[in-house]
């Protein structure tokens, strides 16, 4: 899911993906679990993926992709070293939320959905964190945080930018 | 003398304050002063001004401090914190925490009191006693209970569970699912991630009775990605439910079979809606579905299909181990049993109050929740979610019921509410609402899909003062097309938070103002 860095993610491998593919032949609606296990391994859906998924599951490529790109965590390009979701949802809109929102983009100097150029820090906007008694809420990474004001979201960038050396 | 029991959550929203660290420096301190605690990382007892909320058990009950910072915990340990002494942190003794003691705990018993995947403390509290019971009834005598409990669907749209079983259990024997909606995706909402985190062997047990009870041997729990925390943490349980016989080929030992598995949405909010899920749980795109069929006749692979939310299902246990009627002797009018209510934004008590319904929303906000965050006097409340209607102080009066909110253009929903203070711009949230539905429209209906981008121009327009009168009037009828040509509740309620903010704070809709972002 969301947990994972840049660094953990393996190159594209066939064998791997078919793997994959095996774990999650038998389960009802199986396109799901595979497509976010194809995410956890690879950091994002390969387009040789998506032929093959579709190859396997009997469905037309169209099919695939439009489930793809249907949910916004699955992911054509590979993220930034971390992902960092600032929530815009009405809860930490009533603690400020907005302008935390306003403050990430140019600190960071990328729109939601992007990567930063030294590629550490990919930004995304999330509606709810259910961390709604403690807003403005962030996830790093799969980290849930709390009370994040302005500086409060420097210091996590410079954590994370940190941990990745 | 054994060993000091300390509690630090384990709560995602607790961790988020630095529960972590509290726990670390505990065990580190206390190592320093060769003094024997066993560490248990609890759920959360739901008051999230108090986290990280250390609580030490003593001979007189558990003594809560709170709240603890990392660099408190020297001083506390220094002033016999181990031994439930007093210090400017101490809260004393937990059950007697006002906003805590006021509360009538029926689903959320469990929740902050045990290890979340301890077996032995979850039988060791009641924990499946209800599934015993089930197991020796008929499956028309637990449909029955759960019919006579009252129970209303907690998801947000109040439907009676026991008619929705009912129909399940109705239809021809066969392959038949029970479906848990774990996708809480509504802002000011945060009972189910508390509960799946604090307690996930509740859930675990609650589908194992629907499945009794319908004749379903399957069911499927749709969790967000959002909560990795809550996906964690009820993986677990599921496995350790395997492990033990819970669920699976034999459940406790009987004929009965029923298997559970568990499924990561993917960050798409219209998946909360039933019929989206259950697409999203076959392995397509979330596109809702138009009812009828209902799902109870034909959903998940067009198989009868219960779908309830977490607190749904997690409330049958209980209802079960105690009765119907110790649920329904609680509550008002058709809003029998309790609700956990979640008091969210800027709130300077947030978190969860289980109670009665009948509180007012002035009891909530105020006597729970003391009023705003930061001080300044409250405008606005949005009940329900990103869906649900504006309210201003004058309203505080409503009780929490279904029917009285409803006859009052605004919902209970799912028990959420946002708090605002004077400072929100109401002219802004009804356009965030509009750009929340266009960012979150699954496509299907064009008034929801079209409606919705519109609906933030006219705002715009509106704001910026252009020919207000007629765009007024443009956003009226725009808001009564989504009520009409839209399937399920994204379009249809969209509508609500705008139309609620127009009425009761007109005000803001009149001053020329700079369009938002």
């Amino acid at each position: 899911m969301v947990s994972k860095t840049r660094s953990s993610y393996v190159p594209w491998s066939q064998e791997r993906a078919v793997a994959i593919f095996e774990r999650h032949r038998t389960e009802r609606g199986a396109l799901m679990p595979i497509l976010h296990e194809l995410q956890d391994v690879f950091g994002h859906i390969d387009p040789r993926a998506v032929d093959l998924v579709a190859e396997e599951l009997n469905l037309s490529k169209a099919e695939v992709y439009g489930v793809v790109t249907f949910y916004k965590d699955f992911r054509s390009e590979p993220p930034g070293t971390s992902v960092i979701r600032v929530c815009r949802g009405e809860a930490c809109q009533s603690m400020g939320a907005e302008r935390l929102a306003r403050h990430a983009r140019e600190h960071l100097a990328v729109d939601f959905g992007g990567t930063t150029s030294d590629g550490a820090v990919t930004l995304e906007q999330v509606f709810c964190l259910g961390n709604c008694a403690l807003s403005p809420a962030v996830l790093v990474d799969g980290r849930l945080k709390g009370r994040v004001d302005e500086a409060g979201f420097d210091e996590l960038v410079a954590a994370s930018r940190t941990e990745a050396r | 003398m054994g060993p000091v029991v300390v509690f630090v959550p384990l709560d995602a929203a607790a961790r988020s304050v630095g529960a972590d660290d509290v726990a670390i420096a505990i065990v580190r301190e206390a190592a320093v002063r060769q003094r024997d605690i066993r560490l248990v990382r609890n759920g959360s007892r739901g008051m999230f001004w108090l986290e990280p909320l250390v609580e030490v058990s003593t001979p007189e009950g558990r003594v809560a401090y709170g709240p603890v910072e990392a660099g408190n915990v020297g001083e506390l340990l220094d002033a016999g914190m181990l031994d439930g002494a007093p210090h400017r942190l101490c809260l004393g003794k937990t059950e007697e925490i006002p906003q805590l003691r006021r509360q009538t705990r029926f689903t959320f018993a469990r929740v902050g009191i045990n290890d979340p995947l301890s077996v032995a403390d979850y039988e060791a509290t009641g924990g499946l006693a209800g599934l015993r019971r089930a197991l020796g009834m008929t499956p028309q005598e637990i449909v029955t209970a759960v019919t006579d409990s009252g129970l209303r669907g907690r998801g947000g749209a109040g439907f009676p569970a026991g008619i929705k079983w009912q129909t399940v259990l109705n239809m021809p024997s066969g392959l038949k699912f029970i479906a848990c909606n774990a996708d809480e995706g509504d802002s000011g909402t945060f009972a189910d991630r508390m509960l799946m985190e604090g307690d996930p062997f509740l859930l675990v047990e609650g589908m194992a009775i629907a499945g009794l009870a319908v004749g379903a041997n399957e069911g499927y729990i749709y969790i967000r990605s959002e909560y990795p925390d809550a996906v964690a943490t009820l993986s677990a349980a599921v496995d350790i439910a395997y492990l033990n016989g819970w669920v699976g080929p034999s459940v406790l030992g009987t004929d009965r079979s029923f298997d559970l598995h568990l499924r990561v949405g993917a960050g798409s909010y219209i998946c909360g809606e039933e019929t989206a899920m259950l697409e999203s749980l076959e392995g397509r795109r979330g596109m809702i579905r138009a009812k009828p069929p209902l799902p109870a006749i034909a959903g998940l692979l067009g198989k009868p299909t219960v779908v309830n939310n977490v607190l749904t299902l997690a409330t049958v246990p209980p209802i079960l181990a105690k009765g119907a009627e110790a649920f329904r002797e609680l509550g008002v009018g058709r809003s029998r049993g309790t609700q956990v209510f979640q008091l969210a934004g800027n709130i300077k008590h947030g978190g969860i109050v289980e109670t009665a319904f009948g509180v007012t929303l002035g009891e909530l906000v105020e006597e729970y929740g003391g009023g705003t965050a930061s001080g300044r006097p409250v405008r606005a409340v949005q009940v329900g979610g990103p869906l649900g209607a504006y309210l201003p102080t004058s309203r505080f009066d409503l009780p929490m019921d279904y029917e009285a909110f409803a006859a009052a253009g605004a919902m209970v929903g799912h028990g959420g509410i946002v708090v605002f203070d004077e400072t929100v711009d109401m002219s802004h949230q009804a356009r965030f609402a509009m750009e929340f539905c266009a960012e979150e429209s699954c496509g299907k209906c064009t008034p929801c899909r079209v409606g919705a981008v519109r609906g933030v121009e006219v705002i715009d327009r509106i704001i910026a003062g252009v020919d207000r009168e007629a765009n007024l009037e443009l956003l009226e009828d725009l808001c009564e097309t989504m009520v009409d040509g839209s399937l399920c509740a994204m379009g249809g309620l969209t509508p609500l938070p705008v139309r609620s903010a127009l009425k009761h704070f007109p005000e803001d809709f009149e001053q020329v103002k700079a369009v938002p972002l």
